[in-house]
């Protein structure tokens, strides 16, 4: 903890405090770069500007120029000109300030994670906004209603398979994001914040996920709104309760139909919110980088337009790319088969089992004998996320000294367990932990909660004694 | 692994940019792998007595991620379905209007609606009315329900089409290997017949190589507009692409517009790895 003011300061240092130095706009494509950006480009001092180059107080007082002029220009007209005036060089200085944030030039593939998942969001908005004005919330019209969606409701099929598809991949995205953090130790001092929100936006998609799951109430609709309603039930002395307040009634019907949908429709909203909160702490904190200290020195620094808006842009036509072929080609990869037969509550399916994304915590609820205590540690599973930053308590600086007592591949180990533990779930939790798969679950709940209760505080502990010495 | 990178990184930046790429694809095939095992294994494991029969793959027009349905098999499908499934089973989702994407007008459309029969309330008495159908309404059901079909059929409820090759296990190989594989009818001696113990029919691809529906197709069960011979396993064949159609009508649109818009989309890509390439030409690494 010695180690904290330096860091803040640090930190004070590379915050873009000034932002009329930099106009990242102006990079002429035969590779001369006006002003501005050119120090971080270079690698030479910021002092050092290019002759000929307007000054700081010249840019900063500029009219307002580009869109945002536009909305803002009738109050201009309506006679507030001076308060119009300001608004406006609000929205632009806004729109500059996020134009130029500063990135680290060394960020890889992983980090254009997170645009690819903004693309995604917007497109599981539009896209379910659209559904709902066809999908109707009742036990005995809601099978139908999907039905008409993709049978006769025009694109309404392309509408479904890209909502289908997005949910699968929102999630795997969601979980590289999440691993990224944890490769890199992106939830470290100052980014605690950061990263409870992250968990938290986390929690959110799971839930909006388990709840348009139940919505075109198939089979698997109906019966994993029953396996959660009996999960639910139990917690003891609230159990039953929760239960009747979660389905409606005793079983699952058109109330808990009314419920999913309420709560997927808000939660998708609150989600909105709770990214652009992710980012405005983004903005504050700063990004990490893979190489660490050395990254987040200002002068390596890029800013976020053009440099990093055209790698995320690149990214995101990529994973476009890549949800194209599987939406079009391969859609047997997202889609259940069994929940092309309408619910029926008198004939449980020979499968429970959920969508992929819950298989690894569906292992691990079924891994444990007792039901409040599966339900507890596959709960726990995602909640433990909460803690990472008070579980590894060091931070950049000590870790960029340490040289480990030679056991510097030990990270690279524990991650690898700790991927193999979540995969190893998975499978289990797909063949209901029976025979063999019972043991693998076990071992794989087991290998989870070692990398965070285990490994994390162990290895700040042996970072900071080094740092010590 | 941050530590590892990071220590790495004081050493040789450079050595370790391909990590994050690395252990990206290490995932993916991780997860790729573990899901052919668990597929393999599933199948692999051993069959209960009793288990249907695997059938053999066929070859379907529309397989494969390039396929397209045969639309003219379609169309016979649904002279086959019409005439000889419709008498017992539904396809209660599908509405005649849906039809015309198997190639028809909507002048067509209408005139097969007309050919149907549907409920149109009750008459003063009381017994139930019917009218031609149009092309809004959805295909009538053989039975009123549930109960209906089961007293009809021996206890057995004939399944519901609309999405039968999807929701089936094996899916269109199994519903034709189904619909062609039926046993040979033993001649019926008299102690044989004594001794039936089984109800149903003799088929080594149902389940319990028994099922309750009788052999619905035989020569000449149809007529054929397009003058192709109705023999029964061309029928099987037509009425399967037909049902296959019906279970997913769009596929075709959805292919068809995957291969536009990847095309598109690898064209996007290479211009914005050159414009990448040319923003990032000048950064010092």
């Amino acid at each position: 903890m010695e180690a904290h003011p330096r860091l803040l300061k640090a930190l004070e240092v590379r915050l873009p405090d000034d932002h009329c130095k930099i106009m990242p706009f102006i990079v002429k494509h035969d590779n001369t770069v006006l002003c501005g950006v050119r120090d971080a480009v270079s690698g030479r001092g910021e002092g050092e500007r290019m002759a000929g180059t307007p000054s700081c107080q010249d840019q900063a007082y500029q009219p307002p120029a580009g869109p945002v002029s536009v909305e803002t220009a009738p109050e201009a007209s309506a006679g507030s000109t001076a308060g119009g005036a300001t608004r406006t060089h609000t929205a632009s200085a806004f729109v500059r300030d996020y134009m130029a944030f500063l990135l680290p030039r060394d960020l890889n593939l992983l980090w254009t994670i997170g645009a690819m998942l903004v693309a995604v969001l917007a497109l599981m908005l539009l896209s379910g906004l659209t559904l709902a004005l066809t999908y109707t919330p009742d036990a005995s019209l809601a099978f139908t209603s999907v039905e008409t969606l993709e049978r006769r409701v025009p694109f309404g099929w392309l509408l479904r398979s890209m909502h289908m598809t997005g949910a699968t991949f929102f999630m795997a995205a969601l979980y590289l994001h999440v691993f990224r953090g944890l490769c890199y130790g992106s939830y470290r001092a100052p980014r605690q914040g950061l990263w409870g929100v992250g968990t938290v936006l986390l929690m959110m998609v799971m839930i909006t996920a388990f709840a348009g799951y139940v919505l075109p109430w198939g089979q698997m609709s109906y019966w994993g709104a029953d396996v959660a309603g009996k999960a639910v039930g139990a917690i003891p002395l609230v159990g039953n309760a929760l239960e009747r307040v979660f389905l409606g009634g005793d079983a699952p019907g058109t109330a808990t139909l009314h419920r999913m949908f309420v709560l997927h429709f808000t939660l998708a909203f609150s989600i909105v919110g709770m990214v652009i909160l992710h980012v405005a702490v983004l903005h504050a904190r700063g990004s990490t980088s893979p190489s660490g200290a050395v990254g987040q020195n200002r002068a390596r620094m890029l800013p976020f337009h053009p440099y990093f808006t055209v790698k995320d842009g690149l990214g995101v036509v990529l994973l476009a790319l890549l949800f194209t072929l599987v939406m079009c080609f391969w859609p047997g990869l997202v889609t259940e088969v069994e929940n092309y037969r309408p619910a029926n509550p008198l004939h449980t399916p020979a499968d429970i089992e959920p969508e992929w994304y819950f298989l690894p915590f569906y292992g691990m609820l079924q891994a444990v004998p007792s039901k409040f205590f599966g339900l507890l540690v596959s709960g726990g599973a995602v909640a433990i996320l909460l803690f990472v930053p008070w579980l590894d308590r060091g931070n950049s600086a000590t870790f960029a000294a340490g040289r480990w007592g030679g056991l510097c591949w030990l990270p690279r180990v524990a991650l690898t367990v700790l991927v193999c533990s979540f995969v190893l779930a998975g499978l289990a939790g797909r063949h209901h932990v029976q025979g063999v798969w019972l043991l693998v679950g076990r071992l794989a709940t087991l290998g989870y909660y070692l990398y965070f209760l285990g490994f994390l505080p162990f290895y700040s502990r042996l970072a900071h004694k080094e740092a010590r010495s | 692994m941050s530590f590892a990178v990071r220590s790495l990184a004081a050493g040789r930046r450079g050595s370790v940019r391909w990590l994050p790429q690395v252990v990206a694809g290490v995932l993916v095939c991780s997860f790729v792998l573990a899901g052919q095992g668990a597929l393999t294994a599933s199948a692999q494991a051993a069959p209960p007595s009793g288990a249907p029969a695997h059938a053999p793959a066929q070859n379907w027009s529309f397989n494969g991620p390039l396929g397209h349905f045969d639309l003219g098999a379609v169309q016979r499908g649904y002279a086959v379905f019409a005439g000889v499934c419709a008498s017992c089973h539904s396809l209660t989702q599908v509405h005649f209007s849906d039809l015309g994407d198997m190639g028809l007008t909507p002048e067509q459309v209408t005139a097969l609606a007309a050919s149907w029969q549907v409920a149109a309330g009750r008459d003063a008495e009381g017994h139930l009315k019917h009218r031609k159908a149009t092309p809004d309404d959805a295909l009538p059901r053989p039975y009123a329900d549930p109960d209906a079909a089961r007293a009809a059929n021996r206890g057995a409820v004939p399944p519901d089409l609309s999405r039968i090759t999807q929701v089936y296990p094996g899916g269109p190989d199994r519903v034709y290997a189904l619909l062609t594989g039926y046993a040979p009818v033993k001649p019926p001696t008299a102690e044989a017949g004594a001794a039936q113990p089984e109800a149903g029919f003799a088929n080594p691809y149902a389940i319990g190589h028994r099922t309750a529906m009788p052999p619905p197709l035989r020569d000449h069960a149809v007529m054929y507009a397009d003058g192709t011979q109705p023999i029964a396993q061309q029928e099987a064949r037509d009425v399967t692409t037909f049902l296959a159609w019906i279970s997913n009508p769009h596929a075709d649109d959805k292919r068809r517009l995957g291969v536009g818009v990847g095309l598109y989309l690898c064209f996007l890509a290479c211009l914005l790895v050159i414009l990448k390439r040319r923003i990032w030409s000048h950064v010092a690494k």
